[in-house]
């Protein structure tokens, strides 16, 4: 049987990691390798790069990153932020990255998910959606919409249709992220990530919210996510990736706890 | 120097990273005389065993894994390099290399855990029973999980019980590991799977295979 994944985020501009590890001794590791390196000793199943630098002419940053990643860690990881053509995907798959996030490019053109799949295989396309919650409607049926911009531009999708239909174009998984959540520490979007498990067959991660590790718990056990992201949990030093999986393994999740 | 085949089935480079990050000499390589000249090899890959087996066909090199099987050569598969050892994947209707005798089939679908439905592919971490010691798998772990993303899973054929080195159960369970004199096969990637993976990695590498 499979193990539930936890999958910390590290999100990078220009090379550095805009929160870095601070530790109770305030050593603060900005250097996106480094983290890599402590989450992978500390037994994180899995992590995911957000590049958010905002000028193109500095990606190639992020493929250095990546390939010293890939390097240091054999863990598998998954990089998105600025990809929007399989060009783009092959050149961080080759250096080192397991798998491709697309979020609002594949908004815009739904067209790169089926064109990624293709080239690289379901395994390797992973939609990033954020999601809102809205006045049920009938151009929103379920209640949640898909935005981009940080939350800023409303789409006018469904996001349950959404799920949907990446799958159908080929996604193979969705890392569900709820802006109404993101940054509270108060616990996963419920609703929303059992909604979407129990519409689509590809694995489901959850994403925005988590503050403890009980939040954790119930998102995989209660919410039928196969992973959780997670963020400034550990990034902050509250706690540790190996603390986590501890509790989650004490309260009977299934858990990889040897490594 | 280790071989590593490279017959255009997929990302290549995390295997050759992993092995040269534990300071063993490799090579990513499609040439005969390279693989020949070769200490062991490596055959990894990702993708459809029927364009694969075509490629591999096409390069030449089908022959050649069996000439290096014969001549006692250790022989490391990975994931669709494994899938391809067998005599023949329902994946495309492909007859492969035959080193092993069984076939490849596909996770059926539905699969059930009990009451909860299991996802196809099979991604993620799980366990592996290893059978008995090999070598190749000493040091690990028994809670020791490996890290797996496939559709199809290898199903030694009836008699041939004998070659099976570990399981994993998904749905049921299937054969993860297999071994036969000098070749060893796993379905999951040991180049993905953390530390534990590493070991086994380096085993192989230090492998002297009895026969």
């Amino acid at each position: 049987m499979l193990s539930k994944r936890i999958i910390p985020c590290l999100d990078v501009r220009e090379g550095k990691t805009t929160k870095g590890i601070k530790f109770k001794n305030n050593i603060d590791i900005g250097d996106p390798v480094a983290m890599a390196r402590f989450y992978y000793e500390q037994g994180a199943d899995e992590l995911v790069f957000y590049d958010i630098t905002a000028s193109s002419d500095k990606r190639d940053i992020m493929i250095d990153v990546v390939r010293r990643t890939a390097e240091n860690i054999f863990i598998p990881f998954s990089v998105g932020g600025g990809i929007r053509t399989v060009e783009d995907m092959r050149r961080v798959l080759l250096a080192g990255a397991e798998k491709i996030s697309v979020n609002s490019a594949a908004v815009k053109n739904p067209r790169i998910i089926t064109d990624g799949a293709l080239a690289f295989g379901n395994q390797c396309i992973v939609l990033g959606m954020d999601v809102k919650k809205v006045k049920a409607s009938t151009a929103i049926p379920s209640g949640y919409e898909i935005v981009i911009n940080g939350g800023r531009t409303h789409m006018g999708i469904d996001a349950l249709w959404w799920a949907r239909e990446a799958e159908r174009l080929g996604a193979g998984e969705i890392c569900l992220n709820s802006i109404d959540a993101d940054g509270t520490k108060e616990g996963y979007e419920m609703t929303l990530t059992r909604m979407i498990s129990e519409a689509v067959t590809i694995p489901v991660i959850a994403s925005g919210g988590a503050g403890t590790p009980e939040h954790i718990r119930a998102v995989l056990a209660d919410a039928g996510a196969d992973a959780g992201l997670i963020a400034s949990m550990t990034h902050f030093g509250t706690y540790t990736v190996q603390q986590i999986k501890e509790y989650l393994h004490q309260s009977g999740v299934k858990m990889r706890m040897a490594w | 120097m280790i071989a590593i085949i490279d017959y255009k089935a997929g990302n290549l480079t995390s295997v050759e990273r992993a092995v040269r990050h534990l300071g063993h000499a490799v090579q990513v390589t499609d040439e005969p005389a390279a693989i020949r000249a070769a200490e062991r090899i490596i055959f990894p890959g990702v993708g459809a065993a029927g364009r694969a087996m075509a490629d591999l066909k096409a390069l030449g090199l089908a022959l050649l894994l069996i000439e290096a099987f014969a001549a006692g050569k250790p022989i490391l598969g990975i994931c669709l390099g494994t899938q391809i050892i067998f005599d023949y994947s329902d994946e495309n209707t492909t007859p492969c290399l035959g080193l092993i005798p069984g076939r490849v089939r596909r996770f059926p679908e539905p699969l059930f855990d009990g009451p909860v439905r299991l996802k196809i592919p099979h991604m993620g971490w799980n366990r592996v029973a290893f059978i008995d010691r090999h070598p190749v798998f000493a040091n690990i772990d028994p809670a020791n999980e490996f890290y797996f993303v496939h559709s199809y899973y290898p199903e030694v054929a009836p008699g041939a019980e004998a070659l099976i080195a570990g399981t994993t159960h998904y749905g049921f369970p299937f054969s993860s590991a297999v071994a036969r004199d000098n070749l060893v096969a796993v379905q999951f990637h040991p180049e993905k799977s953390g530390p534990g993976g590493l070991t086994l990695l380096d085993n192989f590498c230090g492998w002297r295979p009895a026969c």
